[in-house]
């Protein structure tokens, strides 16, 4: 008798609620033990809008295309300073580990094809081929974050798509409107996934 | 009397699922939890251990040596410059036994279902 109150004052899960519970643990484990979650929202929100200010100024620099890409590459140093600034502001807050497995794999997928862009960008500038840089940029862009968002959170990937749909885009126009896509590009999809990220994943 | 009686008779009979003999060791959640990291990672360190499970350095002390002992996981101690570093990584018989275990949950699961037909 008291043992059948003890266990009603338990309530215990039946055992294939359990079984569930159980299974949810391990995948939910496994999906974090092997992503890389410290991607910096608001670090990708703050490059968008130093990217919409930059798209301005290139504009304005359009007519001399040397001008225009020290621009742009400027803005990469800043943005490059901004993402490795708050993701150590994100990994100490959240104590995740500098260098775990899964970031490792992410940055690999990440800077391979970011590497290729650079050496693509040196070679269409020293041709003189600026018009083209713009969609190298954003599909290549895209890319890295296709190929690196299969270690990470599942917008990642998304993101990657959309700058490679803009990519696509800005392959059919030359500079003056490739800038203006290059700034919806780094500017809108950087404010706006910067900030769904932020609110969903913790900064 | 006779009509309850009618009634038990009528009842469809129940088929209680065959609870599966369990790995009592790995079915503590934060040891399954440890287990089934490792199983996506070839090694993991102390601390990356805690940030994944969100929890404190005694218990994954505490469960990491159960499984140490167990053979599931092996410990492999170092330093890195003058900072000690715990590493981990998951034995085959550990990689068999989190199979096993998923094995049993469906099981269990099927089962379940198939008695609530």
């Amino acid at each position: 008798m008291v043992k059948c109150f003890l266990l009603m004052a338990e309530d215990p899960l039946p055992i294939h609620e359990h079984a569930l519970e159980n299974l949810r643990v391990i995948r939910e484990t496994m999906e974090r033990a092997g992503s890389f979650t410290s991607i910096p929202g608001w670090g990708g929100f703050f490059i968008g809008i130093t990217a919409g200010g930059a798209a301005v100024v290139a504009q304005r620099a359009v007519a001399d295309p040397k001008a225009w890409l020290r621009t742009w590459l400027i803005e990469a140093a800043l943005a490059a300073v901004i993402a490795a600034a708050t993701m150590a502001a994100k990994w100490r807050r959240t104590a995740t580990p500098f260098m775990s497995g899964a970031a490792k794999r992410f940055f690999v997928s990440y800077f391979a094809p970011l590497i290729a862009g650079a050496v693509l960008t040196f070679t269409l500038a020293h041709r003189g081929a600026y018009d083209s840089i713009p969609a190298l940029w954003l599909l290549l862009y895209g890319s890295a974050f296709v190929s690196s968002g299969a270690f990470s959170i599942r917008f990642i990937p998304v993101m990657g798509i959309c700058f490679m749909l803009l990519g696509g885009l800005a392959a059919l126009v030359r500079l003056p409107a490739g800038n203006l896509v290059l700034g919806a590009g780094f500017g809108g999809l950087h404010i706006i996934f910067g900030f769904i990220i932020a609110r969903r994943y913790g900064g | 009397m006779a009509k309850a009686a009618t009634a038990a008779a009528n009842r469809k009979p129940i088929i209680e699922p065959q609870v599966p003999d369990f790995d009592r060791l790995i079915h503590e959640k934060t040891r399954l939890a440890i287990v089934s990291a490792l199983a996506v990672n070839p090694t993991l360190t102390f601390n990356e251990v805690k940030a994944i499970l969100k929890t404190t350095d005694g218990n994954v002390s505490v469960h990491t040596r159960k499984l140490e002992e167990a053979n599931y996981i092996t410990c492999r101690k170092s330093f890195e410059g003058r900072m000690p570093r715990t590493e981990y990584a998951l034995t085959a018989a550990g990689k068999r036994a989190l199979e096993k275990y998923l094995g049993h949950m469906e099981a269990l699961i099927k089962a379940t279902r198939k008695g609530s037909e």
